[in-house]
């Protein structure tokens, strides 16, 4: 089995991590980025901070208008800006 | 002279997603929050008079803001209070329940989580401020407004591999500045 058949970069496993907190990387991604997670630090350290920042996001209830909704908002209050 | 001065043609651009977000994280509902930031912008509008220029115009509308969130709560509470409360403790046996059911329950912890999110939601926003607007942009269409990295990328112009590396830099900064606090 040649090597890069299994061995991927720390970039390359950064990429995976982020991927997948979003549900993106795929099984054999997955599968390679464990592999790389059983030996290097770095990668362990960036993927329990990626972690993290999920289940901040997840718990947060932050939100922003979509853009549909900020221009409704915005031709509402131009016009009331324009009866000024 | 006043310190601050009053443009509400910058409003919206400028306040829209802060006040949106900082009323999300405090009454929990899309609909509601829309609501009372559009109320919020029009009561500014008609007291434009009021601002003295001694706080900035984002101080001064979550001001008003505050104001209809307390609104807002006292008008659900009021709702609240005309409903019919019965309590009937018919037997012996069950005399002096009521006391336990006043009893704060330990599990029920609404209110400060709700609290802690607030101020979470708040973090999460001021750290979005310290990034490059492309970066700020993309991470909220992406991990906040749960976009398709398609639609991004057709929206933005930019391919696939660009949004992972603007992902990629933008998480990265939002982790070192959430880390202090938050994790």
């Amino acid at each position: 089995m040649k090597k890069s058949f299994l061995f991927i970069s720390c970039e390359e496993a950064h990429h995976i991590c982020d991927k997948s907190q979003y549900g993106e990387a795929s099984l054999w991604e997955r599968i390679k980025l464990s592999i790389r997670l059983s030996w290097c630090t770095v990668t362990r350290a960036y993927t329990k901070r990626n972690k993290a920042l999920t289940r901040a996001m997840k718990s947060s209830n932050v939100d922003f208008l979509k853009d549909d909704e900020l221009d409704t908002l915005r031709s509402q209050f131009n016009q009331e800006l324009k009866n000024q | 002279m006043p310190k601050h001065v009053i443009d509400p043609n910058q409003w919206i651009n400028l306040y829209s997603d802060y006040l949106f977000n900082y009323t999300i994280s405090r009454v929990n509902d899309r609909e509601i929050a829309k609501d009372l930031v559009q109320d919020t912008f029009m009561a500014g509008l008609k007291s434009m008079k009021n601002f003295k220029g001694d706080a900035s115009e984002r101080t001064w509308l979550i001001s008003i803001l505050k104001r209809k969130i307390i609104d807002y709560y006292r008008k659900i509470n009021s709702n609240k209070g005309k409903a019919e409360v019965r309590i009937n403790y018919s037997d012996s046996e069950s005399e002096g329940d009521w006391l336990e059911e006043r009893v704060a329950d330990p599990f029920d912890k609404t209110a400060e989580d709700n609290l802690e999110n607030s101020e979470l939601g708040d973090a999460i926003y001021n750290c979005l401020g310290k990034l490059p607007e492309k970066q700020a942009q993309v991470f909220k269409m992406k991990t906040i407004l749960n976009y398709e990295t398609e639609a991004i990328c057709n929206e933005l112009g930019i391919t696939a591999s660009n949004l992972w590396v603007i992902i990629h830099r933008a998480r990265t900064a939002m982790a070192s500045c959430l880390e202090d606090n938050w994790f």
